[in-house]
């Protein structure tokens, strides 16, 4: 068994801002040694820890996805030591990716179904993984109908913009976006939090439909009710969380929720499976 | 399984032959109480001590561990790429282990050697380390190690058990690694199987009469997490707590660690310090935001991982092994018993 400690050498290829603020950017990496990338196989939901020597590592959802080959993608949001770091780092500069972590969406359950994804923010990365995956031509009729509901404070701090766009002009994925608030005249999408969107126009359950939902806690919370009304049981919806965490494979000890470890036993969780846990996230 | 006697005027000698194979780890007094150390040659293992302060976890688990080091210098070829830290897992022997300490480690390997993947660092010292136990005659007024599938002779997880008859030593010799150690020190006087066998049992018999403590931990398993999570005793438990740590640090199961990088000049190292559960750090968010925010929550979250959450997640009993440091220990007196108790009495009303 190799050393789960030690990361794979990348390059950084490519740095992107995402967001308006600049305070999110998205890094492109290629691995060095290019049996590593077969080695780090992953599927949509998964996380990894992105590794600066002597900085230090913090734990990233993968925003690229499994069918994208050739390099993987993280969206990062500048907060901390390791991320400040990364913020001024520059194309070209060698570091470490190590996983991939944790457990994933559950694909394989949800063949067959109608999938809602839901995300606020910049919790959009594992999504925008996830809807890449099951549009590819070699997966898209794995699904039936796909609805996205995605919000954030303004259209400038949507993540992927030209993505989003352009899968809003597509037939077969169902768009509805949304902004806190704008004024521009020419803002053609919903206005409005994500719960009230959800609301008005994410599809109501039926036994084969499921929810996936990731987004800043106060956007969980509300959204919560809203699929609940639209007839959601909490087996349906899942979500994927966040905690502090240093070793990403269950051996540290800090990011548990009861006897769940949520870099191992998660991130992906149902409602069902979180209630059934304390609160600790 | 065979018995051998080792006079005590010969143990020193032994021991001395043995570190041409083994690094010897053992008791020894120093300015902060009886510790498991590497004793330099000569440096003979204090065997009657009572308890040392702190548990021999760090010969496995050393408080702080060079994990990975890499080259800055972006003029060498390899810079920014980590490597394993160099380290020696040459033989090593630990002498006078607890057998409450030799349980402690089989618990703690439960967390660094699973199926999905496995801590090479903790697993490798592992395999270097012979554990050459002693029975505790005299167990400390602390000690509960039978309420918790162990005791004063208990064999688990050890590879030779000593017992202590005043002018030699009657060796119980319990694996090939253990065979391996008593052939280098060069330990080879056998004892009759059957008779040397029936002083175990009487030694054992006579050191659990000096354990008063029955803990009952038999109705912890059948209840609610979140009944047990939600319970109203948990501000009472934590009223008198300063989280100080000094429970996690002396305590021989608990893992939780921290991994942190440093630099000096062009080179970068990664290691990993013991971390505790006590600590708001532990768990605060980038953000600012803590789910662990109180203290309630933090010794809420020790005594449910050691005496629920981990009894359901391996079914080998609580994640203690009764050694009574953390009560000895405690500045506020919070005895693990006495929360143990009220847990396990606990009907949600």
């Amino acid at each position: 068994m190799e050393n789960p400690y030690m990361p794979y050498p990348v390059r950084i290829d490519d740095i992107e801002v995402a967001t308006e603020d600049k305070s999110l950017k998205t890094f492109t990496f290629v691995f060095l040694n290019p049996g590593d990338e077969e080695k780090f196989a992953y599927k949509a939901g998964q996380f990894a820890e992105l590794s600066i020597p002597g900085v230090g590592e913090i734990p990233i959802g993968i925003a690229s996805s499994p069918v994208e080959k050739g390099f993987v993608k993280f969206t990062v949001f500048r907060t901390g030591v390791v991320t400040s770091h990364l913020h001024n780092m520059k194309k070209g500069d060698i570091m470490g990716i190590r996983g991939p972590l944790g457990n994933w969406y559950p694909w394989e359950k949800l063949e067959n179904k109608n999938v809602v994804i839901i995300g606020g923010g910049f919790a959009f990365t594992t999504l925008r993984s996830s809807i890449v995956y099951m549009l590819d031509p070699a997966n898209r009729s794995k699904f039936k109908n796909i609805d996205v509901v995605y919000g954030a404070r303004s259209p400038g701090m949507l993540l992927y913009r030209e993505e989003l766009f352009d899968w809003e002009q597509r037939d077969d994925i169902n768009m509805h976006i949304t902004v806190d608030g704008t004024d521009d005249p020419d803002w053609k999408y919903h206005k409005g939090f994500v719960p009230q969107v959800v609301e008005q126009h994410a599809p109501t359950a039926d036994e084969d439909t499921y929810a996936i939902v990731c987004g800043p806690p106060i956007m969980i919370k509300f959204t919560q009710p809203a699929l609940t009304k639209l007839g959601y049981q909490d087996d349906q919806i899942i979500m994927s969380l966040e905690n502090r965490m240093k070793c990403g494979i269950g051996m540290c000890g800090r990011c548990n929720i009861g006897k769940e470890l949520v870099c191992k036993d998660g991130p992906v969780f149902t409602l069902a499976e979180i209630n059934q846990t304390p609160k600790e996230y | 399984m065979n018995f051998i006697t080792i006079d005590k005027s010969n143990w020193t000698k032994g021991i001395e032959k043995s570190r041409g194979t083994y690094q010897i780890f053992g008791p020894v007094e120093d300015e902060n109480g009886c510790q498991i150390k590497s004793l330099e040659p000569g440096g003979q293992p204090k065997m009657n001590a009572d308890v040392t302060v702190m548990s021999p976890k760090s010969v496995l688990f050393p408080q702080t561990e060079t994990i990975l080091t890499a080259d800055l210098d972006e003029s060498k070829e390899d810079h920014h790429i980590m490597k394993r830290a160099e380290q020696k897992y040459t033989p090593r022997a630990v002498l006078g282990i607890r057998p409450y300490d030799a349980r402690a480690i089989q618990l703690v390997k439960l967390n660094f050697d699973t199926k999905d993947y496995r801590d090479p660092y903790w697993c490798d010292a592992y395999e270097a380390t012979t554990f050459v136990g002693i029975g505790q005659n005299r167990p400390t007024p602390f000690d509960f190690s039978t309420s918790t599938g162990c005791g004063p002779f208990s064999e688990e997880g050890l590879d030779v058990l000593l017992a202590d008859l005043d002018d030699r030593y009657l060796a119980k010799v319990l694996t090939p690694k253990g065979e391996a150690w008593a052939a280098a020190c060069g330990f080879d006087a056998g004892a009759d199987t059957k008779e040397s066998q029936v002083l175990f049992d009487i030694l054992k018999k006579e050191a659990e009469k000096n354990i008063s403590t029955d803990l009952g931990t038999d109705k912890l398993a059948q209840k609610s997490i979140l009944d047990l999570y939600e319970a109203p005793f948990w501000d009472d438990v934590a009223f008198s707590c300063i989280n100080c740590g000094t429970c996690t640090f002396v305590c021989p199961t608990c893992w939780c660690f921290d991994i942190q990088d440093e630099t000096k000049h062009k080179k970068a190292a990664r290691f990993r310090n013991w971390d505790t559960c006590m600590s708001p750090l532990f768990t605060n968010h980038a953000s600012g935001h803590n789910p662990r925010e109180s203290k309630v929550h933090r010794v809420r979250q020790r005594f449910m991982h050691k005496l629920k959450y981990f009894v359901d997640k391996y079914d080998q009993g609580i994640m203690c092994v009764g050694c009574g440091r953390c009560v000895a220990s405690c500045p506020v007196n919070i005895d693990i018993r006495e929360v143990c108790t009220i847990m396990n009495n606990y009907e949600k009303k």
